[in-house]
């Protein structure tokens, strides 16, 4: 086992951090992304993704710490998203990309400053890949409060949510509201993404959100499977990238690792190529 | 601002904004804004790949968004909502992050290529740039009608013997070509906000095909310029305004719109 | 016939999955013929069209268009899909997409001629979209779209229309207009046209043959010929009665358990 679990590994304490951090944050992330797949809301994830940056970006260069950032960017991508929502398919699309665009845009400039103006180094890489290994251990009872809070509000709303997503018609006639559930949701989804952020940087994060739970999905019918399935896939592919960073620091020479979102997104990629492949053998007649 | 090098940075915005905005109304057109994302994505990952083993970056940019095209002609389907096609995005994005995280020059290489900065392309990019650029934009006229048959109602182009699979390979390879030139001033994260934005903008304003697809350059030329200007008084980066620009001109757009 | 047919269809067999949708099927239509592919849904029309079209390949048999393999006719044809989607901020407009029509499958940007230009004038006042030819494409409601698209059909010079269920969803009264309209685009352009409807009433008049295709197999001729007991019945292979009452046609078949292949008409007929 030497070769897969380095000298260290345990013992170091930024890699415990990371383990149980990362677990939670994972779990959060397969539960809210069954239902971001089955909602058909991908590109929806996507787009709060990249409002997050926005709001990491800025947090960088005030000084904030960067889950705050994360957080309020995602939240007020979620705002901006209900408003643009109301538009037609093809017109919201493209007033999405062009909003978009600027947060992304204004992105750079929270980026650039930070590296001219402030002496922090490395903004751009943390903030847009990650860098699980460095969160500051004041930051961790907050992300694992808020991730328990998510998790407890979708045991609550799981039920409505999924008529209503299925069939806002029939919900409506229960009683539900679809829109209001919809936007309590994307708020919930906004949260996810600022915390998926904070693990493996917020332009990959939409690998975490919908990856394990699309996969998931792929080889299960029920809800409560694909919920199961989807943490097992989630959690075990952030501990293997965890462990395969942590590994990689001491393959070269150069003492140069690969991040951990590189290992965690790969492995999540390869986890959904497998399960669509026998998922497409098992419907070839 | 115009004298030295600033010369080269607005002859090849110039070039750059015609041909996203001639490109960009088609991808609009046929709803490709996703490939209009995803293939600079790819060329990302293809840059920070070339920098690492020491070759010219337009290079690694070049093959990457190309092999970015062909992949989504191959995957065919209607890629809006697609789990498999965002999550090979970020793939190759984070393929891309892991070989930056190998270079010692990490910061500014992936700051540079993400956003674009002004002294992108250098004296001796010129001339292959206003090649790509106008051999583009060139093929995107010739093929106009046939891309507006078959973007508004494949059937009907089929029927009529078009070719609509070979018609969105060559799409897709054009936007490649035109991520290619334009990634090294406007950066991959803010390339398709030019290929979007300023047609968007222009399809409000006018309602016929000729005069949309000049404007659609003409205000892309706008927004870079104002981008290129903007970015050289405050030395920000370039991406930056023109996310804002055309943020600006597409809102100018819907506020015409509505008062009508 | 003694012309050359505009399009022969010749044994065609299109089969999937093992499952025939179609079934030897053969007919020809003579130039300036105004042809009803009838049958219920699920029958296989649509195929039909789509092998006529070259738009799905055939398990056996040939179309023939003019005299022509089909591969070679690609614009002797003019199609009518049932629906088109079209993003409300397209830039163009209703006179655009006719003009596309025209030149939508060539290469490059040339200005059109006076020629080109009186030819677009012609086929939009022949579809009366003299109102709305200036309106964005987008914003056209579903009767003026499709009047757009029949133009658009018309404008290169066809030997034969061809509509995909044009009368579907429609209320009686513009079931009765665009049966007049395309009755007299026949007559003005000498154009055939083939168009598919699960119901024949509405057609009885201006017709001058019906396609009935049931399960995949067809039979070909007048309406008289064709819409008769014996002929009905083995097509059906089952026992169907034809009626004929105020100059409408009824087609009713006992109740049975192999319902796919009883007509949609089984039931009593109400149509206006």
């Amino acid at each position: 086992m030497h070769w897969l679990f380095a000298p260290g590994l345990l013992a170091s304490a930024p890699v415990r951090q990371a383990l149980l951090l990362g677990f939670l944050i994972a779990l959060t992330a397969a539960v809210v992304g069954v239902f971001v797949v089955v909602r058909g809301q991908s590109f929806a994830g996507h787009a709060l993704t990249d409002v997050a940056t926005t709001g990491g970006a800025g947090a960088a260069l005030y000084g904030l710490t960067p889950l705050v950032g994360f957080l309020t960017g995602a939240v007020a991508g979620a705002g901006a998203m209900e408003l643009i929502g109301r538009e037609r398919a093809q017109r919201r699309d493209v007033a999405t990309g062009v909003v978009l665009g600027g947060a992304t845009g204004l992105s750079g400039l929270f980026l650039y400053l930070s590296a001219t103006t402030t002496s922090s180094t490395g903004v751009t890489q943390r903030v847009l890949f990650g860098s699980l290994f460095s969160v500051s251990s004041a930051m961790v009872p907050a992300a694992l409060l808020i991730g328990a809070l998510v998790l407890v509000v979708m045991a609550i709303v799981a039920r409505p949510l999924l008529l209503s997503s299925v069939s806002p018609d029939i919900a409506t006639a229960r009683g539900l509201s679809p829109l209001t559930l919809g936007l309590a949701f994307l708020l919930v989804a906004a949260t996810t993404v600022g915390l998926c952020a904070l693990a493996i940087g917020s332009i990959l994060s939409t690998a975490l959100l919908i990856g394990p739970a699309a996969a998931a999905l792929k080889v299960t019918r029920s809800l409560r499977s694909a919920i199961i399935v989807a943490s097992v896939l989630g959690v075990a592919a952030t501990w293997a990238g965890i462990v395969l960073s942590y590994d990689s620091y001491t393959w070269r020479s150069s003492h140069q690792g690969l991040p951990v979102s590189f290992f965690v997104v790969v492995l999540i990629l390869l986890t959904y190529g497998l399960c669509a492949w026998r998922r497409a053998r098992s419907t070839r007649v | 601002m115009f004298s030295g090098f600033m010369i080269h940075a607005w002859e090849v915005g110039t070039i750059v904004a015609i041909v996203a905005g001639v490109v960009g109304f088609f991808v609009v057109l046929r709803d490709s804004a996703f490939p209009a994302h995803a293939i600079p994505n790819g060329a990302f990952a293809g840059a920070a790949g070339a920098s690492l083993i020491g070759v010219s970056t337009l290079i690694g940019l070049g093959v990457f968004a190309a092999a970015g095209a062909l992949a989504i002609a191959a995957l065919g389907r209607r890629t809006r909502n697609d789990v498999a096609t965002a999550l090979v995005l970020v793939g190759i994005l984070a393929v891309g992050a892991a070989f930056l995280s190998q270079s010692t020059s990490y910061e500014p290489e992936v700051f540079s290529l993400l956003f674009g900065q002004i002294l992108g392309v250098g004296t001796n990019q010129l001339l292959p740039v206003a090649v790509v650029g106008l051999g583009s934009c060139l093929i995107v006229i010739a093929l106009a009608r046939p891309l507006l048959l078959s973007s508004l109602t494949p059937d009907i182009a089929r029927a009529r013997g078009l070719r609509t699979d070979g018609l969105n390979v060559v799409f897709l390879l054009i936007v490649a070509a035109v991520t290619t030139i334009a990634v090294p001033v406007v950066g991959t994260l803010l390339m398709f906000t030019l290929m979007i934005g300023p047609p968007a903008a222009a399809r409000g304003f006018t309602k016929r095909p000729s005069v949309a697809l000049s404007l659609s350059a003409l205000i892309a030329v706008v927004v870079l310029w104002a981008a290129i200007a903007s970015a050289y008084a405050m030395n920000w980066p370039v991406g930056f305004f023109v996310g804002i620009f055309s943020a600006l001109a597409y809102g100018l757009s819907r506020l015409w719109q509505w008062r009508r | 016939m003694t012309d050359t047919p505009v399009l022969a269809v010749s044994n065609v067999t299109v089969s999937f999955d093992g499952r025939r949708v179609l079934d030897d099927v053969s007919f020809a239509i003579a130039p300036g013929e105004f042809t009803g592919l009838i049958g219920s849904n699920g029958v296989g029309k649509t195929t039909l069209l789509r092998v006529i079209l070259g738009l799905q390949k055939t398990s056996a048999g040939t179309i023939t268009i003019n005299g022509q393999p089909r591969a070679k006719a690609h614009s002797a044809i003019g199609y009518v899909p049932q629906r088109v989607s079209v993003d409300p901020d397209a830039p163009l407009r209703a006179r655009d997409f006719v003009a596309l029509g025209l030149d939508g499958h060539r290469l490059g940007l040339r200005r059109r001629s006076e020629e080109s230009r009186a030819k677009i004038e012609r086929v939009l006042a022949a579809v009366g979209a003299g109102s709305f030819a200036d309106t964005r494409l987008g914003e056209l409601s579903g009767g003026e779209l499709q009047r757009i698209l029949i133009a658009a059909a018309l404008i290169s010079d066809p030997s034969l229309l061809l509509l995909d269920e044009p009368l579907a969803n429609l209320d009686p009264r513009s079931v009765q207009e665009i049966v007049a309209l395309l009755h007299r685009i026949a007559q003005d352009f000498q154009v055939a046209i083939l168009l598919s409807a699960h119901e024949m009433n509405a057609l009885l008049p201006v017709m001058d043959r019906i396609v009935y295709l049931t399960a995949g197999r067809c039979a070909s001729g007048t309406t008289d010929e064709v819409v008769q007991s014996d002929v009905l019945s083995a097509l059906y292979g089952h026992h169907v009665d034809v009626l004929r009452l105020h100059g409408r046609v009824l087609v009713v078949a006992e109740p049975s358990d192999d319902v796919d292949h009883l007509p949609s008409h089984a039931t009593l007929n109400l149509d206006a």
